[in-house]
């Protein structure tokens, strides 16, 4: 009688090589999720500043960001820019290029909304107790806006950490493709795909799941 | 850029577009309904289906559709459940979406104030009364924004349908690239496909939401 098929997993080095791969997706994902907070930062204060053109400009930015799926925005900038600018870059370079360019926008989106959300009488209360601008930032301003701003800051980086198994369809060796490999050696174990796709489902639902969930204790706390 | 290319594989694109509406609209259609009969289980606490409800919309919003698709397409059928390309493509794209809907369902009912619900019941309408004449109209109102929202979001995501092998905007691209190499052509007729989609789509949201806002409930002097 034949094992089942979950016991592939297991034989020899398997599970290892899908956690590897799993490594390849999260390092991408931690990457943009860092440069994306940098520099949305800059991105929502832009978006903030009186300059017209600079404001323009974000519209634009965070408008492409919202209309393109992130396949299309990842074809342009492996293929694309590689016809256009003759730029060979690798998949794992572009994939952490491409999801900056998003991150950074839906970022400052969120750190935009964070800092207007806060109403004006709270700086000027402040003001009028005699507090410093500097003590203003740091004792009423900052806090207020931090609140308002992690939950969804830690939500969006779930939604970085999904978008990034999108990195299969430039040829980064990651989790699915491991997975792949994984099912093409074992090809006389039929229902290998089945728990090979099925253990892939997991292990991203128990990496997301409980940012989630702190996402969603942080809101409900701090509302 | 080539333009007589680009007027000689338009053809191409209209057939992809229309298998991208046509499945995202199926996809979106069921979503709408599987996220709100979700959100009411919950809402009125129905024993046991609110659990399973939960579970499922934790276990949809923290994994990839990518990988929902593989194991749709790759791995059930290895144990015998077979399912078409089509099938999968609706059922994939329902199970992530109804899980979102769900939760834009659920921030419009709780912005609902609790003592419509009763009232409701106090002049003796039945439970499904009350959610079709008090609950849902109020609901929707404040959900809009975050439906819609969901209604982009689905139809971008069904630019992974390439993987299921379907010739949907993303693979009618994906071949004509690998096929001609003429890639810039190739990418800027997606984007312009795309942004012919999703424009009326998101032009149709703002103006629903204009008129929504005129519709106000209860206390709107604070807001």
């Amino acid at each position: 009688m034949q094992d089942l098929g979950i016991s592939i997993l297991f034989k020899g080095i398997n599970f290892q090589r899908l956690l590897g791969g799993l490594w390849v997706t999260l390092r991408i994902a931690l990457i943009t999720i860092g440069l994306s907070a940098a520099f949305g930062l800059l991105f929502g204060l832009l978006m903030l500043s009186k300059n017209k053109i600079a404001k323009g400009f974000c519209r634009v930015w965070l408008e492409i960001v919202r209309f393109m799926p992130q396949l299309v925005l990842l074809y342009l900038v492996y293929f694309g820019f590689a016809r256009i600018f003759s730029l060979d870059l690798s998949g794992e370079t572009s994939a952490i290029a491409m999801f900056t360019f998003w991150g950074t926008a839906e970022m400052g989106d969120l750190i935009r909304g964070a800092l207007t959300s806060i109403p004006r009488h709270q700086r000027e209360s402040a003001a009028a107790l005699g507090l410093t601008p500097a003590q203003i930032y740091l004792h009423v301003l900052i806090p207020q806006t931090v609140r308002r701003l992690l939950p969804q800051a830690i939500n969006l980086s779930t939604r970085i950490i999904k978008t990034t198994a999108l990195v299969k369809m430039i040829n980064v060796t990651e989790v699915l493709k491991v997975g792949q490999q994984i099912i093409g050696q074992f090809y006389r174990q039929p229902d290998a795909a089945f728990w090979v796709y099925f253990t892939v489902f997991l292990l991203y639902f128990i990496v997301c799941w409980p940012i989630s969930v702190l996402a969603g204790r942080l809101e409900k706390r701090w509302a | 850029m080539d333009w007589s290319f680009i007027g000689e594989h338009v053809p191409d694109y209209l057939g992809g577009a229309a298998v991208t509406l046509r499945f995202g609209l199926y996809g979106v259609a069921c979503s709408l309904l599987l996220g709100l009969v979700c959100c009411l289980l919950r809402y009125f606490r129905v024993p046991v289906l609110r659990r399973i409800a939960g579970g499922y919309i934790e276990l949809a919003r923290n994994t990839p559709l990518l990988v929902q698709l593989f194991f749709l397409y790759a791995g059930l059928p290895r144990v015998g459940v077979r399912l078409s390309a089509e099938a999968c493509a609706v059922i994939g794209l329902t199970f992530l979406g109804g899980a979102y809907m769900a939760e834009a369902f659920r921030s419009g009912l709780e912005a609902v104030d609790k003592s419509q619900r009763e009232a409701g019941e106090c002049i003796g309408l039945t439970r499904a009364q009350n959610i079709r004449y008090v609950l849902l109209p109020q609901a929707l109102a404040t959900a809009a924004p975050a439906l819609f929202a969901n209604v982009i979001f689905l139809i971008k995501e069904t630019s992974m349908f390439s993987v299921l092998a379907m010739m949907d905007l993303m693979n009618v691209a994906d071949t004509l690239r690998t096929s001609g190499g003429r890639t810039v052509e190739v990418l800027f007729m997606l984007i312009v496909a795309y942004l012919i989609i999703l424009l009326p789509v998101s032009l149709i949201a703002t103006w629903v939401e204009r008129r929504l806002r005129y519709a106000g409930f209860g206390d709107q002097h604070t807001v």
